[in-house]
């Protein structure tokens, strides 16, 4: 009886799971012809089947929550193996100047906006973490489907993203331990021990990192694929009970990982991740009352304008830096401009706040508007006049 | 040599610049992945390219070995360019006089006045061979001489 029943539950949700999923194809591939990023597109079909959407699912909430948080983890893995610990140092050493600008200039924005709109100041710390960082993955691909690769901006920008990810090993706990929401005392105690449990897998990280990268890389593919995918649910969990986010723990499994280990990895993963952060990014949206996000439409317009400004002020300003022409500075600032899956995962973190449903449309409104302009400004930029007074 | 610029991109590889003799800006971009980009910059805005190939780990082989072969080529080139010397490659035809007999028996460089440098024998080459080296018919000698002498030569090694 029971076995019957969760049969035929199992026909629906494979249907209609299957469904949604053929629609993101659809939307992957719109996105890949226009040459932008898939993830707004993704955001507008989890408002089209959430909750008070034109056709909303049934599946099981809980079912779909567990695979959007591996969804962020595997997003998180995948930055991790993206750099390796002398570039992180580099990127330290030459851009820590153009990190502190670009985190008082961008974190500024979001923030104002959250405490103007009446807001907790977590949902505001929040609010600014979201306008803070630029999305690495909308970025560097603009970079290389523009050929920028080459250009002389180009290492500011890249420099920039390393250090914002950093700092995110950083701000991702400090914001979890605002959303608990204890007494200020208690507060700083859980900031403390997450800080010092982040330095601790960080230190640990690149001490055996090599050893780890070693071990991982004798087996085989399949072995491999499970390994990294196991370390990294099992280090993001434990990160998790101890109140750091679990997102830092799969970011630092993918810095330990190293050398040869490192691009295997990340090949095998890169699949992975697709297929659970697309769910991540509906997952995301389907929470959000379609009429909210209406509400929330001119917060995240203004924001965008202001935080689209700053962004570019903070490009000029690193680019400039490295002694690097004015249409070249203009070309970085634009670049910048794009916030995505990072700003989304700062958001989903305020779930359990009281404006946290506010909190996530203003996100997504946000993402949705710099995502597509950020890629579309920095394209026109080759082709805005001078500007006279540089 | 001109020096050589190394920069890291973080998360995509490295890219290694240096100026030509002309005074064009090029750069090479390797990829993590062994994707290269060869990148001219621009001269009006030398912080862009003007210019990008992208090359897969083939397109990058074929372009090394296009680049140095024509090296090769082009010291050939110059050998042949000395006044009056030419190089030829020369086959002793099935039932010449000389199939069997030694480089030292044809008396070929007091007959034609062209050293005989190597011979090329199916697979192998034999360089510098030495006066005993008995020719076999399909032999091919490589010879360096003036241009009448070589002529001469390849009718010696025909009759």
């Amino acid at each position: 009886m029971i076995v019957a029943a969760a049969g035929s539950d199992a026909a629906a949700a494979f249907i209609e799971v299957g469904a949604v999923a053929l629609v993101l194809a659809a939307l992957a591939r719109l996105a890949g012809h226009f040459g932008f990023t898939a993830i707004p597109l993704y955001l507008v079909a989890g408002l089209a089947v959430g909750e008070g959407g034109l056709f909303p699912l049934d599946v099981s909430h809980d079912f779909i929550q567990l695979v959007a948080e591996i969804g962020v983890l595997l997003l998180l893995l995948t930055l991790g193996l993206e750099y390796s610990a002398s570039e992180l140092q580099h990127g330290l050493r030459s851009g820590w100047l153009g990190g502190v600008v670009d985190a008082v200039a961008n974190f500024s924005p979001g923030f104002a906006v959250g405490l103007a709109l009446g807001w907790t100041a977590a949902a505001a710390v929040l609010l600014g973490g979201v306008s803070w960082v630029s999305s690495s993955g909308i970025i560097s691909k603009v970079l290389s489907d523009l050929d920028r690769l080459g250009n002389r901006e180009t290492p500011s920008i890249l420099n920039l993203l390393v250090i914002e990810d950093l700092a995110m090993a950083v701000f991702l706990p400090v914001a979890s331990a605002l959303v608990i929401g204890r007494a200020v005392g208690a507060t700083a105690v859980t900031i403390a021990v997450a800080l010092a449990a982040v330095s601790l897998i960080m230190v640990l990280a690149l001490r055996f990192g090599d050893r780890l990268s070693a071990i991982l890389n004798t087996g085989g593919d399949e072995a491999l694929l499970l390994a990294v995918f196991g370390l990294t649910l099992v280090v993001g969990g434990l990160a998790q009970k101890v109140e750091v986010s679990a997102a830092i723990g799969a970011f630092l499994v993918g810095l330990a990982l190293s050398g040869p280990v490192q691009q295997r990895a990340g090949a095998l993963v890169a699949p992975l991740r697709d297929l659970f952060a697309a769910v991540f990014f509906v997952f995301f949206s389907f929470q959000i009352d379609p009429a909210t996000l209406l509400d929330a439409l001119a917060p995240a317009a203004l924001l965008s304008v202001i935080a689209a400004g700053t962004k570019i002020a903070t490009g000029s300003f690193v680019a400039r830096q490295a002694g690097v022409g004015s249409s070249g500075r203009r070309r970085a600032g634009t670049t910048l401009v794009a916030r995505g899956e990072f700003s989304i995962v700062i958001a989903s973190l305020g779930a359990p706040l009281s404006n946290g449903t506010d909190l996530g449309a203003v996100a997504a409104g946000f993402v949705l508007i710099t995502a597509v302009a950020g890629p579309l400004l920095t394209r026109a930029a080759d082709r805005l006049p001078l500007p006279a007074t540089e | 040599m001109p020096a050589i610029e190394e920069t890291l991109l973080p998360g995509v590889g490295v890219r290694h610049e240096f100026t030509t003799a002309a005074g064009e800006r090029l750069a090479l971009l390797t990829h993590r992945t062994g994707r290269r980009e060869l990148a001219v910059y621009d001269r009006n805005d030398p912080d862009t390219c003007r210019t990008v190939l992208h090359l897969d780990a083939d397109d990058t082989k074929t372009l090394g070995e296009l680049l140095g072969l024509s090296q090769v080529s082009e010291t050939i080139r110059e050998t042949q360019r000395l006044e009056g010397v030419a190089i030829d490659w020369v086959t002793v035809p099935d039932g010449s006089h000389f199939a069997t007999s030694t480089i030292g028996e044809g008396e070929f460089r007091t007959r034609t006045g062209a050293s005989i440098v190597a011979i090329v024998r199916g697979d192998t080459t034999i360089p510098a061979p030495g006066p005993d080296v008995r020719f076999q018919s399909g032999d091919v000698a490589v010879a360096i001489g003036t241009p009448s002498g070589l002529e001469l030569l390849r009718t010696l090694l025909a009759s």
